[in-house]
């Protein structure tokens, strides 16, 4: 049974979390809502999955709905110090090259990406 | 190694992304909306943490009526006011409920950021509950929306395990529980008073208003209704204040708007900007325009069946409620359908009616037979049965059902067919004096023919036609023959040059 969280216990929970999230050299984020799943977003989910088996440095996660519905499956690589690109019309063929080239080596496949960096937010 | 990144352009220069600003949606794409841990890690119950352990009732009343929120469902009412209305109320029981029940065509706003973010939804439902004094809390939820029940259920357990939920959240003696009730699948049960019904087990009806139900809810106890994304902007006006909100904004539609835009787009997809923003910015630059440049935009429909059809010439109409509502059309929860000239707008009036007619629960005479009998006209109309007075006809029939219907289904059904009389009357017309209809959408009026000197003689439409009723020879003007033509609307699709009609 988990232990039930206090104030103090919340607060070194998140930061528990935020060292967890900047442990991994590099985080694959598959966007899987109903628009990303209904493009083949689960199939593209299972290929990094595989890639990334034997990489325990990279995360391989999967989120909601990225925006762009009619771009996806879109998927968003960050390799730790460098900013997140977002890829997007991914499939699981071009799965191998986004991880060997990008989540390997932090080359970038700028063929299949759609733009780098953060949103804006309030 | 990284030179490649100097090649990918930057989300603030992409068309789709720099006009946009999150709040309700910040954490679309970056959060596991399976893991408790990611969500507090970006701040998330901290909110919760803020208001339960630091912050009266009134305190937290007072923080959202002076953030200037307001529901996002439709209607555009203070949600502080409803929060305070409830907290007023006398009673011991008290309920907080989430609408999840997103029924209008083309809108996907509360699926997505429930799929995405659903603890964001939990917690603002946990401080709703602290500022009204309830103990229970329930999200009704679309049935149709298999994933985003697994994410809220899965939510829910895990913030309990956690004791986010439940007997003495974090230690600060308030409880608060949260129930996944699948909706009945009624349009109808998108309405506060007949979701309320459906939630007590009861069919799905709306009942008038007053009591309200801040003052008369659930099981007769006062309970507060608040939209998906409503509850998603509380957490983060309670954490960065009441300031920080209403900075974005004109003057009485403070904070940012989520759209589900669909239609004949660029990019189709959801939308938070900050209010005030013209129309035109989200059709144009952060959707793309016309997929098909061909083509120009016609109208964009706002408010999925109460709402309305705005002309290209009120694109520049600012994205606040009172703007919006000025123009016949509603703010709505946030579906935007984009059309071109190839939609026929007596055609969308008769799609949104048949919608209407089909989803009117049946208590109250005008929306029952009111919507029927619009339908029926409609038919007529695209049918080629037109006839004069006929649109003076819908006209007033409308009048009457907004003025008489018992609930919000009723009062605005007509507004599809009031907002494109008003900005596209001559369509009617077309159709019911030249039995025409302009956008060759209506079967019924079309001819089947082709126009010789507009046919390039290409012969698209002779490989369309699966009937083979199309005679066409090479350098030939291609003939329909009108006796084997099944009229499937394939070589209209095919044709290039808008030589069929």
């Amino acid at each position: 049974m988990t232990e039930k969280l206090t104030m103090d216990g919340l607060a070194a929970l998140a930061r528990r979390s935020r060292e967890e999230r900047e442990g991994f050299r590099a985080r694959i984020t598959v966007h899987m809502g109903t628009c990303g799943l209904s493009a083949g977003a689960q199939a593209v989910f299972d290929a990094f999955a595989y890639e990334a088996k034997n990489h325990a440095d990279i995360h391989v996660s999967a989120s909601g709905c990225a925006g762009m519905c009619s771009r996806e499956p879109m998927v968003t690589v960050e390799v730790k110090g460098f900013p997140r690109v977002i890829y997007c019309d991914i499939t699981p063929d071009k799965v191998r090259k986004v991880f060997a080239s990008h989540g390997m080596e932090n080359r970038p496949v700028v063929e299949y990406a759609l733009a780098q960096g953060l949103e804006s937010v309030h | 190694m990284a030179e490649s990144f100097a090649f990918i352009p930057h989300l603030k220069d992409v068309g789709f992304f720099k006009d946009q600003l999150l709040v309700a949606l910040r954490n679309r794409g970056s959060l596991d909306p399976d893991s408790i841990e990611d969500y507090i890690g970006k701040q998330g119950y901290a909110a919760a943490a803020k208001a339960l352990s630091s912050m009266t009732s009134g305190e937290i009343i007072e923080e959202i009526l002076k953030s200037g929120l307001r529901g996002r469902g439709g209607a555009g009412f203070s949600t502080g006011m409803k929060w305070k209305f409830c907290a007023d109320a006398q009673g011991p029981v008290k309920y907080i409920v989430c609408n999840a029940d997103e029924g209008d065509p083309g809108a996907f706003m509360d699926r997505s950021l429930l799929e995405a973010d659903p603890h964001a939804v939990l917690e603002g439902m946990v401080i709703a509950a602290k500022a009204i004094g309830a103990g229970q809390g329930f999200v009704y939820v679309r049935a149709e929306y298999p994933l985003a029940i697994e994410k809220l259920h899965k939510a829910v357990t895990q913030a309990r395990v956690m004791g986010l939920l439940g007997v003495n959240i974090l230690n600060t003696g308030f409880s608060f529980d949260i129930e996944i009730y699948p909706g009945a699948g009624a349009f109808v049960c998108g309405e506060e008073t007949a979701l309320l019904r459906s939630l007590e087990g009861k069919r799905g009806m709306p009942r008038p208003r007053p009591p309200f139900p801040a003052i008369r809810g659930l099981w007769n106890r006062p309970t507060v209704i608040n939209n998906v994304e409503t509850l998603a902007n509380v957490p983060h006006i309670i954490l960065n204040r009441s300031e920080w909100y209403a900075q974005l904004g004109p003057e009485k539609s403070k904070g940012t708007k989520v759209f589900a835009v669909s239609g004949v787009i660029e990019n189709v997809g959801l939308v938070e900007v900050p209010m005030g923003i013209p129309l035109a910015t989200i059709v144009n630059d952060i959707c793309g325009g016309s997929k098909n440049k061909k083509r120009s935009i016609k109208a964009v429909q706002m408010g999925g069946p109460s709402g309305g059809c705005l002309p290209v010439s009120l694109l520049n109409t600012p994205v606040d409620y009172e703007s919006i509502i000025a123009t016949g059309a509603i703010m709505g929860s946030g579906g935007m359908v984009v059309m071109d000239n190839t939609t026929c707008m007596v055609d969308v009036a008769k799609f949104f009616l048949g919608f209407t007619a089909d989803e009117s629960c049946g208590k109250c005479t005008p929306c029952r037979e009111g919507t029927a009998q619009l339908l029926e006209k409609l038919k007529d109309i695209t049918d080629g049965r037109g006839k004069e007075g006929d649109i003076e006809f819908l006209e007033e029939l409308s009048r009457y059902i907004i003025d008489s219907s018992l609930c919000g289904l009723g009062q605005t059904a007509p507004n599809p067919v009031l907002t494109t009389i008003g900005y596209f009357r001559s369509e009617y017309e077309a159709h019911i004096r030249d039995k025409k209809c302009p956008a060759k959408r209506c079967v019924p009026l079309l001819e089947f023919a082709v126009y010789p000197d507009k046919c390039k003689k290409c012969g698209l439409c002779f490989k369309a036609c699966p009937v083979n009723a199309i005679a066409w020879e090479k350098k030939q003007v291609a003939v329909i023959d009108r006796l084997k033509c099944t009229k499937c609307m394939s070589c209209f699709a095919a044709c290039p040059y808008d030589a069929i009609f």
